[in-house]
């Protein structure tokens, strides 16, 4: 199809516009009846899927929370901007624990074979486990840290849950640096950590990048799982205790900011990786 | 006693499981001051030989010397001058050549340092690129780094593969001429590699030809009189010139003639760009390094 003006703001509205139309449409709506003095006699939801509230409903009980996005009113009755906050704080630490011990082992499986032969087989094993599965292990090996163990074995489970990703590209990254890059520092006789900060590291920058980036979607994928599990406040922890209270308006709301987020990590993570492509 | 030496060397490739004779029974004897070329095909093993002088590669049997004392490693007198640049893609013209020079001069103050990686980049016309990254600059003003770069850090010994072999004739033929005006100011020893017997004739005291591959081993060396300084667009026309050149194709394609059998080898064409990194994989984890040449096979009838 050709392009027009403004194709890059109209095509997606519409897309929006669509998937709007089809929520409301499987949504349920409340279809109160009374009688003639207006006295309420039953009170019941139609539509496909009943319980989905529609969009009407779903503004109005989360209204609060998005114009006072700042606001305390309780432990788990927060504005979402702070509950978003609140989250963004351990997958902060959660993704710098990541980050410090996965670059590591990345340039060693990417420098010698000898460690990789003997580490890749469990990496693979352990990549594919799930957040569910680790934050329990998390909470045993924390056994003792009292009030903490529910933080601490969140963070536990975002940082062995989101390294993977900077472990294989940092290690990719480092096989791929190209020999003549070697051969400038061999030539010129560079000592080995002269090697490894001025010609290894910065060579292998666009894919730790890229690496860094797809943890830290990861993290944030965990730590949604790690409130709910853990009920420590945050947008995740605000998501299952509105489920548990039955106010599903706030499901839809929590996925809507969780996403959101989401994407604007993304971003941003995009625009610093660019920075770093050196091609 | 020679200065640079190569004796009865030679080397093989196992890569596969299948070994490659590349070089066999290389003997050479270059003076100190000396300005040499080795010509010869494609694949032929020019790299391969080169870099026993710059400490890359050691030959499987043979020695090679400097002043006598063996050749172990690589090591900043003997200036490499890659035949793909190798500049370092995140650093500007004039980081590439301070990464050098910080190195191996770090006892200078910096101002000594600056003025001369500065007048090393004035050397070679690149003064408005200095703060220009790799990627800005095109084919010929990257080899002028590589050279810049490489005569900052003062090698006894420069050696050159193929240094001009990935640019356009105008070009080359131009960064050949400069790079004899910055020879001449010092005449030290050079080892040139090259594809091309003109770039041979042109700069050289003396051509060696390397015979093509598999087993190449080096022809005799035709000495080169023609006079000092030479300009490229007056040689062409020269009748020594004519001579020498028809002397060293000649050489080249009777020994290329020679082997009557059909090989299969693979030859490395000159990768003379950085890896491309602005393609994306769509699986994590399985990109590979995605580089715009690679090493390809060709089967030719010799
Ligand atoms: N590291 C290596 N491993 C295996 N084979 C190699 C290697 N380097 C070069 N070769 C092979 O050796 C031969 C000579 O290579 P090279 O010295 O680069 O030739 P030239 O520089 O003349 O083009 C080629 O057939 C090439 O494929
Ligand atoms: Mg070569």
């Amino acid at each position: 199809m050709k392009s027009f003006r403004f194709d890059w703001l109209v095509l997606p509205l519409i897309g929006l516009l669509i998937v709007l139309a089809g929520w409301q449409m499987i949504a349920g709506k409340k279809i109160v009846s009374t009688d003639e003095e207006g006295n309420i006699i039953s009170e019941e939801r139609v539509g496909l899927v009943p319980a989905l509230p529609d969009i009407r409903d779903t503004w109005e009980a989360s209204r609060p929370y998005i114009v006072e996005p700042m606001a305390k009113r309780g432990e788990l009755d927060q504005g979402m901007l702070r509950f978003t906050f609140m989250s963004l704080g351990l997958v902060a630490v959660g993704y710098a624990i990541a980050l410090a011990i996965g670059v590591p082992i990345g340039f060693f499986l990417g420098l010698s074979p000898v460690f990789t032969k003997m580490f890749d087989p469990i990496i693979q094993v352990l990549r594919p486990v799930s957040p569910l599965a680790w934050l329990p292990l998390g909470y045993i090996i924390f056994m003792e840290a009292g009030r903490d163990t529910g933080t601490l074995a969140a963070l536990f489970t975002i940082a062995v849950c989101s390294m993977w990703p900077t472990v294989l590209n940092t290690a990719v990254g480092v096989r791929a640096v190209p020999q003549d890059y070697l051969n400038v520092g061999r030539v010129l006789k560079l000592s080995r950590t002269k090697m490894l900060f001025k010609i290894l590291i910065p060579a292998t920058l666009p894919y730790m990048f890229t690496g860094f980036r797809l943890s830290l979607g990861i993290a944030w994928l965990v730590i949604v799982a790690a409130e709910m599990l853990t009920g420590r406040p945050g947008v995740g922890g605000f998501l299952w205790q509105e489920y548990n209270s039955l106010i599903y308006e706030h499901i839809i709301l929590s996925i809507i900011t969780i996403g959101l987020v989401g994407f604007i990590l993304d971003r941003l993570m995009s625009v610093v990786e660019k920075r770093f492509k050196t091609a | 006693m020679s200065f640079l030496r190569i004796e009865n060397a030679s080397k093989a490739y196992t890569s596969g499981g299948q070994r490659t004779e590349v070089l066999d029974n290389i003997q050479l004897d270059i003076a100190e001051g000396e300005f040499v070329a080795i010509v010869g095909f494609s694949g032929a093993g020019k790299s391969t030989l080169i870099n026993f002088f710059s400490g890359l590669v050691s030959p499987d049997s043979g020695s090679v010397t400097l002043e006598g004392k063996p050749i172990e490693g690589p090591g900043p007198d003997r200036g490499l001058i890659f035949q793909n640049y190798s500049l370092l893609p995140w650093l500007t013209v004039y980081e590439n050549i301070a990464l050098a020079v910080d190195h191996l001069f770090p006892d200078w103050p910096a101002t000594k340092r600056r003025e001369h990686i500065e007048r090393h980049i004035a050397m070679v016309k690149l003064t408005r690129a200095r703060d220009k990254k790799p990627h800005e600059l095109s084919g010929g003003m990257r080899q002028r780094v590589s050279i810049a770069r490489t005569l900052a850090t003062s090698p006894r010994i420069l050696l050159m593969d193929e240094p001009f072999g990935a640019l356009d004739a105008l070009t080359r033929g131009e960064l050949q001429q400069e790079t004899l005006q910055i020879w001449e100011q010092d005449k030290r020893t050079v080892v040139l590699i090259t594809n091309d017997p003109d770039e041979a004739i042109l700069m050289a005291d003396r051509v060696i030809p390397l015979t093509p591959g598999p087993r190449a081993t080096l022809g005799p060396a035709i000495p080169i009189t023609l006079p000092r300084p030479r300009i490229r667009a007056e040689l062409s026309t020269n009748p020594e010139f004519k001579r020498l050149r028809a002397q060293v194709i000649d050489y080249l394609l009777e020994a290329a003639g020679s082997q009557k059998t059909t090989i299969t080898r693979s030859l490395v064409l000159p990768d003379i760009e950085p890896e491309d990194l602005t393609r994306k994989s769509i699986f994590i984890g399985r990109r590979r390094p995605v580089r715009r040449s690679e090493i390809k096979t060709e089967t030719v009838e010799t």
